[in-house]
């Protein structure tokens, strides 16, 4: 007899199935298309920065700077327009900050072979210093005259959807088009799965390396445009948050191991989905942010645990250096 | 006049330093040292008082602090981990010893044990998950900093007022956060005695190398036999209860419970731990690499904070500084070994006039002739590579093969073979003592007994070690040849103390006096070094008068003569020089005089080469060494001299197909026996005029009874 396996998706979405449906029934005001709309708006912004991280975590990487690549180059925007420049030029700038910045973490990675993990982490704390230093006058950058109908970005409706889960939606259909209908996207997954062979077999491993967290960057870029959209300014001290730990919570959770190769869209739209329905219902229940917190961290160590007892990790082809 | 200096200059400039210090493990710290030096000079310069014992203290008292996290950090890595929760851990940690203290008036004992429990807890969940349950360290770390994070800050809602009203005002509290002995703060002190215990633990303790092994390599740990899990989960528990010690001398300096302590230490702490040097992905590291790394960290922010930089440039710093010391971490391990092997060659000058003629015609004692044509061959394809060949007192032939194995050869027609012995180097020099027990000199491992029945012993395998050597040279690497004085002192030789056994030739390109000749004392069992600085001792004879031995320098083309006894004790002569090839093994001959094996003929070329010691470097580090030119072992002869070093007969094989190459040759019964270290057979070549009835071992150590 077969025996019943599951992987760490069907666990999460399970799991994401019996919240949604306890929620519904004993939450009072849980099911409703507002609230809905809500859940989805909140965590619209993750779920961009998840697929931004997928992109790189397929690829047998992690990107820690996305936060960084989130606040400045989108602040510089703000700042920009404050100084009283264009909106194109402002924009035009940004976006040459953030290619900037994902080539030095892809060289960095690809070429200099410094560990992702490391060469994001300074990178990002780089970017970071480098917008408090020399690029915004205050921590959180104002909205001003010049950004007007750049809201539209985040707030307002499209279609009875709100902007910001339609960017979302773009968002997944261009990074789905990317890793499944792309030459670029099975290289990706080819150096995730083995990148020693993926070289042997002749693929440009190194650019391709690059290319994935320039456009990690760049995804990591809209994701803060938008949130400064949908909240009218860009409180550039989000660096400082926890924020980049529950990216790759989303990320984990649905499902996208981090040892890279495995994974797609699909696996971040469940975590984002189990992250946001959990933490619209405990704030339908009044629980703290820090109460909610806890409880997130605790049913994620659940699920990491059961995924554990379910897909025991192999002693014998654990790979060294595999944390 | 060019020839002098080049002489003087590799006389005296120490070459092969470089390559030996190179490749010691501490020079891997260097890197990170040679960076905190620079970093403290270059901030001592830009601030005044930088370096004032006030300031030096209250660096102290950080530096401790972070320290111990550092400490606990650089354990999980060497394992293989990562513990991102250290940051979550010290806030807690902090909290369950101000609430104690201050909110439930322990006292202040009760509040540090409690502290460390707690810190240990904390880090047995960790433990546990990561170790037992064997989740991922990365992911399972960065869950427990939120719950961690998210219960302290339920926690501070409810206690911070309570906690910040409180003054406690007790001694022994005070000099946990604030006091010291002689100038040196209480952290520092406690820092110091557990990081002097960390690192006895990681180098001489069998957990720390557990910790070690499994950090290297997990499978092949557990496949060995270490508790991985055990292991793996303790090191989580021990940066939990190094972490709760930071903690409560935080708690005891500062007093207060803040929403952001602890925030983005992982960060902090993870730099210091790869400036370090501490490689992520386990295996490597040590206390120091992380001490070094928290100084460094330190030093920047503070000094950062002194000269009132922006925050953001404070961080801008802190990166670039990760960024270049990763990369030239990498750099340096991903090339270490290539830029040794390009720099550990150190050829020196080495001069020798011209050899004297071998070509037919040329007359002269070494005037090469054809007598080895029509040797008998024994045990042809059956034994791989007899340095040496001996029989014993019943005519037996004994010989080692690349296997391993001592063979032997049952008299009287030497068909019949078997495996006499099993010892798992390669069998060098051999020679029987007075009851029969054969000594051997295996490369690679030392000089070895083996009695008439054929169990295998050590007898020894170190000498003494040299005080000015940098490497350690207290191993025997290639023990070469024997013999055996009357007084039982066993004199053998080390042809090399810079390479293995593999790689005996590239000691020739050198030329250096890089081998030494060993005394073993069988009454004793004490092993002292002779003579050293030799340029490749082989072959060793006790001479006839019995306070003398006679060993050949293989790459020096000489015979020499050390005397043990007697009134020139200690002394060294030479007994032949300018040998036109290489000298081998030196044996008794049944008349009185010596038997030598020249294992190869010098070549104008490598002649010149030893006169040109930049040629031969930069050949040895830019061309690929199977293009390099190397001392010929392909042809060589067996020549017979005396006492006085004067050559009598040589023999040679013309047509270079049964012994062209020989290593070693014994005399017995009237025929020569031949072995070499390239031949799939031993010789047996019938000598005229020898005495039919000589055994080498009846007649040094008396017929047996």
């Amino acid at each position: 007899m077969k025996r019943l396996r599951f992987n760490q998706q069907e666990i999460v979405f399970a799991v994401f199935a019996v919240l949604f449906l306890a929620f519904s029934i004993f939450l009072r005001g849980f099911l409703t298309p507002e609230n809905m709309l809500t859940l989805l708006q909140n965590v619209a912004v993750l779920g961009i920065l998840g697929l931004a991280m997928a992109l790189v975590v397929i690829g047998r990487g992690i990107d820690i700077s996305l936060i960084a690549a989130l606040a400045v180059p989108p602040g510089l925007v703000l700042q920009m327009v404050q100084n009283g420049h264009s909106l194109p030029a402002s924009l035009l700038t940004a976006v040459l900050l953030t290619i900037a910045f994902g080539l030095v973490n892809g060289w960095l990675i690809a070429y200099a072979e410094v560990p992702s993990l490391f060469a994001t982490l300074a990178t990002g704390l780089l970017l970071a210093g480098l917008g408090q230093a020399a690029l915004f006058q205050l921590d959180v950058v104002q909205w001003s005259d010049g950004m007007k109908g750049f809201e539209r970005l985040g707030q307002g409706t499209i279609a009875g959807i709100p902007t910001s889960i339609v960017m979302f939606a773009i968002a997944c259909v261009v990074v789905a088009f990317l890793l499944r209908q792309t030459r670029w996207g099975a290289y990706i997954y080819a150096i995730g799965d083995n990148p020693y062979a993926a070289r042997v077999t002749g693929i440009p491993s190194r650019p391709i390396i690059v290319l994935q967290y320039v456009v990690a960057a760049l995804i990591g870029c809209f994701a803060g445009l938008v949130m400064a959209a949908s909240v009218n300014s860009m409180p550039t001290r989000v660096f400082n948050s926890t924020l980049i730990y529950d990216v790759i919570l989303v990320v984990v959770l649905g499902g996208i191991g981090l040892s890279g190769g495995r994974g797609g869209v699909l696996n971040v739209i469940i975590g984002t989905l189990l992250i946001g329905t959990m933490l619209n219902g405990m704030t339908i229940m009044d629980i703290s942010y820090a109460g909610q917190n806890l409880v997130k961290g605790v049913v994620l160590l659940l699920a990491v645990i059961t995924d554990s007892f379910l897909n025991p990790r192999n002693e014998e082809t654990a790979q060294q250096g595999d944390i | 006049m060019r020839d002098t200096l080049t002489s003087l200059r590799y006389r005296y400039w120490p070459d092969h330093l470089l390559g030996e210090i190179l490749s010691k493990r501490w020079t891997e710290t260097a890197i990170p040292v040679i960076l905190l030096l620079i970093v403290g000079f270059a901030l001592s310069r830009s601030i005044d008082h930088f370096l004032s014992p006030a300031s030096l203290a209250d660096t102290a008292r950080q530096a401790g602090e972070i320290g111990f996290i550092g400490l606990g950090m650089a354990l999980v890595v060497i394992v293989g981990g990562i513990d991102l929760s250290v940051g979550s851990i010290f806030a807690l940690t902090d909290f369950c010893a101000l609430y104690l203290l201050d909110v439930l008036n322990w006292p202040v004992p009760a509040v540090v044990v409690a502290t460390l429990a707690c810190g240990a807890l904390l880090g047995a969940v960790n433990g546990v998950l990561i170790g037992y349950l064997r989740l991922r360290a990365f992911i399972t770390t960065l869950i427990t900093l939120i719950i961690y994070r998210s219960a302290f800050d339920l926690l501070i809602q409810r206690y911070s007022n309570s906690i910040a009203a409180a003054f406690p005002d007790i001694p022994s509290w005070n000099f946990i956060g604030g006091g010291d002995v002689f100038g040196i703060p209480s952290v520092a002190l406690v820092y110091i005695a557990i990081a002097i215990f960390g690192h006895i633990f990681m180098t001489r303790l069998r957990p720390g190398w557990h910790i070690t092994a499994i950090g290297g390599s997990r499978r092949s740990a557990y496949n060995s036999g270490i508790p991985v899990r055990r292991t793996i989960a303790l090191c989580y528990v021990a940066s939990g209860v190094l972490t709760s010690i930071a903690a409560l001398f935080f708690a005891a300096r500062l007093g207060t419970v803040g929403g952001d302590i602890g925030v983005g230490l992982e960060v902090i702490v993870l730099t210091a731990t790869v400036l370090g040097g501490i490689t992520l992905g386990g295996g490597k590291g040590s206390v120091a690499k992380s001490l070094v790394g928290v100084l460094i960290v330190l030093l920047i922010t503070n000094g950062l904070t002194t000269l009132n930089a922006r925050g953001g440039i404070n961080r801008m710093a802190l990166a670039g500084i990760l960024l270049v010391a990763a990369m030239v971490d990498i750099r340096w391990q991903k090339n270490r070994t290539r830029i040794i092997s390009k720099v550990y060659v150190a050829p020196t000058y080495h001069a020798l006039p011209p050899p004297p003629a071998t070509e037919i015609g040329q007359g002269g004692p070494f005037e090469q002739n054809d007598k080895l044509r029509d040797v008998e061959l024994i045990g042809l394809g059956r034994i791989e590579a007899p340095e040496d060949v001996i029989l014993d007192r019943n005519n037996n032939l004994y010989a080692g093969s690349r296997h391993g194995d001592i063979m032997r050869f049952f008299a009287p027609d030497y068909q019949r073979m078997e495996v006499f012995a099993h010892i798992g180097g390669q069998p060098l020099g051999m020679a029987f003592d007075r009851q029969d027990n054969l000594y051997v000199c295996i490369g690679g491992m030392g000089l070895y007994r083996i009695a008439p029945d054929g169990t295998v012993e050590k007898a020894t395998d170190e000498t003494n070690r040299s005080m000015h050597s940098v490497n350690d040279d207290s191993r025997l690497r290639l023990a070469d040849d024997l013999d055996i004085t009357d007084d039982g002192l066993i004199f053998f030789s080390e042809a090399t103390v810079r390479y293995e056994m593999d790689e005996w030739p590239i000691d020739g390109l050198e030329a250096r006096g890089n081998g030494r000749i060993i005394c073993y004392d069988t009454k004793t069992g004490a092993t002292h070094t002779a003579l050293r600085g030799l340029k490749f001792p082989n072959g060793i004879c006790v001479a006839s008068d019995g306070q003398s031995i006679l060993f050949a320098e293989t790459f020096g083309c000489s015979i020499k003569r050390l005397w043990f006894a007697g009134p020139k004790k200690g002394q060294v002569e030479v007994v032949m020089d300018n040998l036109p090839g290489y000298p081998d093994n030196i044996n008794l001959a049944s008349d009185g005089n010596y038997w030598l094996a020249l294992v190869g003929m010098r070549s104008p070329s490598l002649d010149l080469a030893w006169k040109m010691p930049g040629f031969r470097r930069r050949m040895a580090k830019r061309v690929p060494v199977d293009e390099w030119l190397f001392p010929n072992i392909n042809t060589g002869c067996v020549v017979k001299f005396n006492e006085q070093g004067k050559i009598l007969e040589s023999f040679w094989d013309l047509r270079g197909e049964n012994h062209p190459m020989i290593t070693s040759m014994r005399e017995h019964r009237g025929y020569l026996y031949l072995g070499g270290i390239m031949n799939n057979r031993i010789g047996r070549y019938k000598l005229d005029n020898a005495d039919p009835n000589y055994v080498q071992y009846d007649k040094r150590w008396g017929k047996a009874s």
